[in-house]
This record gives C-alpha cells, structure tokens and sequence, in this order.
C-alpha cells in the first residue's frame, strides 16, 4: 500500500448520526449525567463545531464517538455502523502531549500504518507525505519534545490523517496555543481540509474559532449537556483570517 | 563573592579547588595515621597511612588473589541482580496491569519488603545447600523490592491519553503493551534497577564478610582478621570501584535505551 495525498483525497466522507444519546461518567455517589438525550446529525463531509461552556459535555460526547466512553443509552453511528469502540476509521486529535514522547516524529505518523502490518520503507514514506501536507518537512527526525506547541499539533493531525480516517474529531487541538499560533493553525486546517474534506467533529470553547472554521456550529447548555442551538454557516470557502476579525467587529 | 567572580573568569579554578579538596583529604589521612592520632571518640593508632594503602594495592594487583575475589563477587551480582532484573520486571508489569495480579501477588510482598535483605542472611544459610546460592539469594532479595515497585509504578501511572491514542490508531493490546507502557515505563524502570544495583551490591557485601570464602567482601573482612590493615582500605577501594563501574553501565544503559529523554542535537 503507498498512501499519496491523492489517495487519501479519494476516501469515503461518512454520515455521523446521534440518537437519543445520554451519557453518565462517575461511579457510585460521584456519578453524575455529563450529556442527556442528545439529537443531531453530521451530513458527509461537514464540518461540525460543538460550543458550549466548560464541562457541558462536548469532550465526553468526542470522546464517546471516538469509542472511547460506553453510553448509557442512545445509539451512535457513523454510515449506519454503531460505534463500539476505538477505531482508526475515527481519528480523534487531543489538546495537547498526546503524541508519544518516545518516537520520532516520523515514527510517530507512521504508527497507524504500523499497527496495520505495513513495512517500515512504506509507512515511512507515507509518513513523509503527511509530512509535506502539515508543512512540517525536515522535522522527521525530531522528538515531540523538541518542537513548539503548533508544531507537535501539526504532528497529531498527520498521525491522524494517515489512517485515511472517515471521521475526525478534534477535542480544543489548538486550545493550548498562543492566540497567534492558533489563528495560523485554524488556516493550516482549513487547508488541509480543503484538500481532503473529511467529516470533521470540532469541539472548542472559542465562538470565533467556531465562526472561522464550521459549515455548522451546534451550542450546547451547561451540564447535562443538551443540544440548545444548531447554527448553519453562510460565509463562503476558502476562508482567511480577516473573517474573524469582520465578524468580531460587527458583533 | 570574590571567589566566585575570580571563577567565572578561570574555570580551571574550579577544577583545580575541587583537585585541592581530595589532596587536602589524602593529607589530612596520612598526617593523622602516620601520627597515630587519637580524637577521643575515632583513633588513627590502627589505620594504615595512605602510602601503606598504595603498596598494598600494588601487590594485590599483581597477585592472582584479586582476579579470583572481583570474579566471585561479579558472578553473585550478575546471577542474584540478573534473577531480580528478570523476575521483577516481569511481576511489575503484572501488578500494574492487571487487578487479579496485583491481588495475588502484592500481598505476601508487601508483607516482606519491610524486613532488610541483610535480615535474610541467617535464614538462607538454613535454607540453600550451598552457601554461594544463599548469597546470590540475598543479592537477589536486595535488587528484587526497588525494581518490582519502581516498575509497578511506571506502568501503572503511563498517561491514559497515550493509551487512548493508541488505540484509536488501531494499536492491539500486545502492541500498546510493547509500542505504549513498555518506553512509558522505562525511565521508572532505570531508575528502579539503578536503586537495586546500589542494595545488591550492599547486601553481596555483607553476605560475604559472613559467609564467604572469595569474593571482595570476604577479602576485606579476611584482611581485617588477619590484621593486614591496609588491604581492609583496598578491599574497600575496590567495592567502591566496582559500584561506580556498575552504575556507570547503568547509566549509559539507560541513554541509550531512552534516547528521547536527552534528545541531544536537532538533527
């Protein structure tokens, strides 16, 4: 197998459904609701952003679809497949200090090909791809440890990408940033994004980030988190920065 | 403050303070020794001066006895802290992985590690036929405590995130195992076997002095009945030795093994 960007470019967008889904965390008397009785759906290659205010439960809902959390009642589906557990096919990208500190930056795009039996020259290559995608080339060699905070996001989506995911889902991936750092990697997004539209599940706290980047906004209510707004988009792709600052000044 | 600037100016300085301290050691050892000084609460009478120490050292370095004692006594550590290296890992993992295991496992542990390695001696004379399998059991006993709980503690604190991570990149089980906790651990890991190699050797010596025949330990304890009490000195020189070599390969071990954690040059 040689993945190119081309190739990835031609994956299956998938469909994601949310039906009747609740969901408590906590044992015993620390248990409590964290989402309750959430409906919506994410059309083929959509980009979705999930507002709310902290601890309304958009984290445990990304974390739910990655398949990592059981629910406690509803169904998840992505193309009419319930989600039961984790799965390359659902690429999820965390804040931050996910990517393994042990691997090479390179090694460590090149762990899903691995996991999936791929030789080393291959998955490497692969890796070098996804490389020149995130802008990052030259850094193959580097350990996490050794690049900034964009950069090391900039790693976490390419190790991602590489599995050709049908759904991406991104939990606050450029809340830890400095506001600059974050605006350039918003772009960085969007044009990745344009290049492979993959249906995409955004979770962030910050309004103009959502505006900037979503077809779609989706507000969710402070704890049990429901669904309290559902926003379609009107501004037109390819978006730049002065997007934001238009629409932080005429509000 | 003076000598602090004067220091910044001459960085051999610092070298050449830190050459004085040892000499002025060394000096200070002789003059009391060759003096038999006596402070009331430590006498010098019976300490051999340090150019008594040097001879010493020069005939044991020619004579065979040496090669015999340091071989003996690198056999014990290699076979008691290798068995320790070997089963504590092993137990680690299992404890921090698995409830069922540390269940089974951690209770009669906990109830031994509080009793000092050195405390065995006895019973593991009465146990083992051989008094060579009863020191490499001490020796082992020693190493055994630190690394099984610095291994537990490895594996069980990896971050959660880069186990979800890995499995939601299509990491199996037995990958996530080696890909995953295995490096996450090892710094823990090192540092457990680094804590064990410093009690192994600690309890080889003391099981020596008690019930060897060779080994460095018997050799200074031998000395010190023997009245030769130079070669006591020595035989300590070379304990020391052999500890600073032991933890120096620990050291470079863990280096390279964890290259990630000095990442040396960008590129």
């Amino acid at each position: 197998m040689n993945i190119r960007v081309s190739d990835i470019a031609a994956q299956t967008v998938s469909r994601i459904e949310v039906a009747r889904v609740s969901i408590s965390l906590g044992e015993g008397v620390d248990a409590f609701e964290a989402i309750r009785d959430l409906n919506f759906a994410v059309v083929p290659g959509e980009f979705v952003c999930i507002v709310g205010p902290s601890g309304c439960g958009k984290s445990t809902l990304l974390g739910a679809l990655a398949g990592h959390l059981p629910l406690t009642q509803g169904q998840l589906t992505v193309d009419d497949q319930q989600v039961l557990g984790p799965s390359p096919d659902r690429g999820i990208v965390f804040q931050q200090h996910t990517l393994f500190p042990w691997k090479r930056v390179r090694d460590n795009i090149a762990f899903g090909p691995k996991m999936r039996g791929i030789g080393k020259a291959e998955r490497r290559r692969a890796a070098q791809e996804l490389l020149k995608l995130v802008g990052l080339e030259g850094f193959e060699l580097f350990y996490p440890s050794q690049l900034s905070g964009g950069m090391q996001q900039r790693v976490e989506i390419a190790r991602v990408l590489i599995n050709q995911p049908r759904v991406l889902l991104m939990d606050e991936p450029f809340g830890a940033l400095d506001a600059q750092t974050r605006s350039l990697m918003q772009e960085v997004l969007l044009d990745i994004w344009t290049k492979m539209p993959t249906t995409t599940v955004f979770v962030t706290h910050d309004i103009e980030e959502a505006l900037f980047l979503a077809d779609r906004i989706i507000v969710m209510s402070a704890r049990p988190g429901r669904v309290i707004d559902d926003i379609r988009l009107p501004f037109a792709r390819p978006r730049h920065g002065e997007l934001v600052t238009e629409t932080s000044s005429c509000g | 403050m003076a000598f602090q600037r004067l220091a910044e100016r001459m960085p051999g300085l610092r070298w050449l303070t830190r050459a004085a301290s040892i000499l002025a050691c060394i000096g200070f050892w002789q003059l009391a020794s060759s003096l038999h000084v006596n402070l009331g609460i430590v006498t010098f009478r019976n300490v051999p001066p340090p150019t008594e120490v040097v001879q010493s050292a020069i005939v044991l370095l020619k004579s065979p006895k040496l090669l015999a004692h340091v071989s003996s006594s690198l056999w014990r550590v290699f076979a008691g802290y290798g068995a320790a290296v070997v089963i504590g890992i092993a137990f680690g993992f299992a404890i921090g992985r698995s409830r069922a295991a540390s269940d089974l496992l951690l209770p009669p542990l906990e109830l031994l590690r509080p009793i000092p390695a050195v405390a065995w001696i006895p019973l593991s004379i009465l146990i083992f036929p051989s008094s060579e399998l009863s020191m490499i059991f001490i020796t082992f006993i020693g190493a055994l405590f630190p690394i099984i709980l610095n291994t537990v503690h490895g594996v069980a604190n990896i971050d959660r995130r880069l186990v979800a991570s890995a499995h939601s990149l299509g990491g199996t089980p037995a990958a996530i195992l080696r890909e995953i906790v295995l490096p996450g651990a090892a710094p823990s890991i090192v540092t457990g076997l680094a804590i064990g190699m410093g009690t192994s050797w600690f309890c080889l010596v003391t099981a020596e002095m008690i019930s060897g025949q060779f080994g460095i330990g018997y050799y200074t304890w031998e000395a010190y009945t023997l009245q030769n009490y130079a070669d006591i000195v020595v035989g300590m020189l070379v304990i020391g030795l052999l500890g600073m070599g032991s933890s120096w390969l620990l050291t470079t071990l863990g280096h390279y093994l964890m290259p990630w954690r000095h990442p040396a040059v960008a590129r």
